[in-house]
């Protein structure tokens, strides 16, 4: 640096300090230019269309567009079975995971088996076990011969009001894995001394996990749910490889209106939707944001 | 120590048996997609048409013979490759699929990983009020759902004319957020000291970056690419929007294996099988890194 060869050290050092930091905002000029061309500017775009008229003449409409999208039946029940898909996966999602988890800290034969199984699914392509899913929950499938062996009257589980039921399966197999990750991950980092000063008080297994480990848990807990209810927004794969682009009533979900929206290209609607499950989005990250401030602070005094 | 029989004792014994039965039963349940696919990919024609002719309608030929329960068998009556050779050499049209595959993962693997890493030095860095904020600004753009991301996505690339291209989807995944925000949290952690010892040698930012970060980096880069690698491998959304019309031949194996006619039930299992080997193959390599990665990706904060 010639020019500031008179400056004292001090000052120096500043400009030495911003020059770096002006060199390494450089590394982040690609990824910001990507996010910015395919992400940030045409979303500016949406909220254009969410809000005009038609493309052609571009006169404001307010909120005129998405009044009609709430309107909208097919939205409604996408909205609606996406919900309902939400309120039972997530809990499970949640439950389960960090259930094996906890069981997979404790000292048994063969847990890294039972590791390695558990989150195999995290790498299987749900194309690849959709036909399993077929046989099994057809209508003349296997798990329908099991009901009517053991006389029950058998169910048509893709087409009927349990057809939540198969995907909420096909969604927990391939999702547990990374839930129970995170909860095993939080488990180990509870500090050792306290359990053992625990187990020293004569605190047996159940009450050392309510009193020592659940405290402990707690903001993974918040973020695996969040996380969970996010994913579930996302269910759609899922349903779309077993059943198509036109599933039973109880299986069109958000992503089933987008792609058949897609097709008619009405960008107002379209624009729209996106919008509002933005806007959902955003209001859980901000609740789950809050909260963990909270908790961390909890954690610290 | 000698272990004495107290009814404590017999107590932990018990419930680590109940623990252990309930997690082999688990266990089973959950390898049994794979295991069942893999098998069945082994049977015949005239085998699947017999198990499956109630299921899968048309994979049977009349006069075949066709069993009046549905059968889900572990073990195939008889070994036989004949729906792999089906699938490798007279129907071109999977592998093309498979190829297509590739073609979409690969580069996006490869630059959304290069692109984070480049990235993730430069947030990390320096902690100044823009890039908190910027950074901020992608954890929810990661988080957002398709349903939200593809709609600009759309809209961009009518503009620039990739529509019905591959690129449609490469572009977009090169530049998403998910990298950036793993590999961060990594370099943060790495101590300012190493950095200073660095600068005091009289390494540039670039050097610091490619000659100290970039090797610590090694094991989480391999995490980051494992798991954008199975993201995309299992990607339906993207392709069913931006790959329309003549387009859809582009489709990948993850939304065609869907579409297989079910007259091909029996060639439907061993593609199944063929599309789920790599990443299998990989996992038993690399699950510590698999679950390396996860666990970073847990927590919003640094």
């Amino acid at each position: 640096m010639p020019t500031s060869a008179r400056t004292r050290p001090a000052r120096r050092k500043k400009n030495a300090a911003l020059h770096e930091r002006r060199v390494t905002r450089l590394f982040l000029l690609p990824s910001l230019i990507g996010v910015a061309v395919f992400f940030v500017a045409p979303f500016g775009v949406v909220v254009y269309y969410s809000l005009i008229d038609n493309p052609i003449s571009g006169e404001f409409a307010g909120l005129a567009n998405y009044a009609s999208l709430l309107r909208n039946i097919a939205f409604r029940q996408a909205a609606r079975n996406t919900a309902v898909f939400s309120g039972i996966a997530v809990p499970l999602a949640v439950v389960l995971p960090l259930l094996f988890a906890v069981l997979l800290m404790k000292k048994l034969p063969m847990k890294s088996l039972f590791r390695t199984v558990l989150i195999s699914p995290l790498m299987v392509p749900i194309a690849s076990v959709v036909l399993i899913w077929e046989v099994l929950f057809h209508n003349n499938g296997v798990v329908n011969e099991w009901i009517t062996a053991l006389g029950g009257t058998a169910v048509d589980w893709f087409k009927s009001e349990y057809s939540q039921v198969t995907i909420v399966l096909l969604y927990l197999w391939k999702n547990i894995g990374y839930n129970m990750i995170l909860f095993m991950a939080a488990l180990a980092e509870i500090p050792q001394d306290v359990l053992e000063a625990a187990a020293l008080d004569g605190a047996g297994t159940v009450r050392t996990f309510f009193r020592i480990r659940l405290p402990y848990l707690s903001s993974t807990i918040l973020f695996v749910t969040i996380l969970s209810v996010i994913n579930s927004f996302k269910v759609f794969r899922e349903v779309y490889l077993l059943t198509g682009d036109y599933p039973y009533d109880a299986l069109y979900m958000l992503q089933h209106f987008m792609n058949n929206t897609f097709r008619t290209l009405d960008y107002q609607k379209l624009s729209c939707a996106a919008i509002l499950m933005g806007a959902v989005m955003i209001v859980i990250i901000g609740v789950l944001f809050l909260i963990d401030r909270r908790l961390g602070r909890d954690i610290e005094e | 120590m000698k272990k004495k029989l107290t009814p404590r004792a017999v107590g932990i014994a018990g419930a680590r048996l109940a623990a252990t039965a309930f997690l082999i039963g688990v266990s089973l349940v959950f390898l049994m997609p794979v295991v069942l696919t893999i098998t069945n990919s082994l049977m015949s024609q005239s085998e699947i048409a017999s198990n499956y002719g109630k299921i899968f309608t048309g994979v049977t030929t009349p006069g075949t013979y066709v069993s009046s329960s549905v059968n889900l068998k572990l073990i195939p009556d008889t070994v036989s490759f004949s729906q792999y050779s089906a699938v490798l050499f007279r129907s071109p049209d999977y592998l093309m699929k498979y190829w297509n595959s590739v073609i979409l993962v690969v580069p996006i693997v490869v630059f959304q990983t290069a692109v984070a890493l480049v990235a993730s030095y430069g947030f990390a860095r320096f902690d100044t009020k823009f890039r908190t904020a910027v950074f901020f600004g992608y954890i929810i753009l990661m988080l957002m759902p398709y349903q939200v991301t593809l709609v600009p996505n759309f809209l961009v690339s009518d503009w620039l004319g990739i529509l019905d291209t591959r690129r449609a989807i490469i572009l977009p995944g090169i530049f998403s957020p998910f990298a950036v925000f793993i590999l961060t949290k990594f370099m943060r952690r790495i101590p300012s000291s190493v950095v200073e010892a660095a600068k005091l040698d009289g390494a540039n930012e670039w050097q610091i970056f490619t000659r100290v970060c970039v090797p610590m980096s090694k094991s989480i880069v391999a995490s980051v690419a494992l798991l954008i690698y199975i993201d995309y491998w299992n990607m339906v959304e993207q392709p069913l929007v931006l790959l329309r019309g003549d387009a859809q031949s582009l489709h990948p194996l993850s939304v065609f294996l869907s579409k297989i006619n079910a007259g091909d039930a029996g060639l439907a299992f061993a593609v199944a099988t063929i599309y789920m080997v790599v990443p299998l193959l990989l996992f038993l390599y690399s699950e510590e890194y698999l679950v390396e990665g996860v666990s970073y990706s847990g927590g919003l904060k640094g």
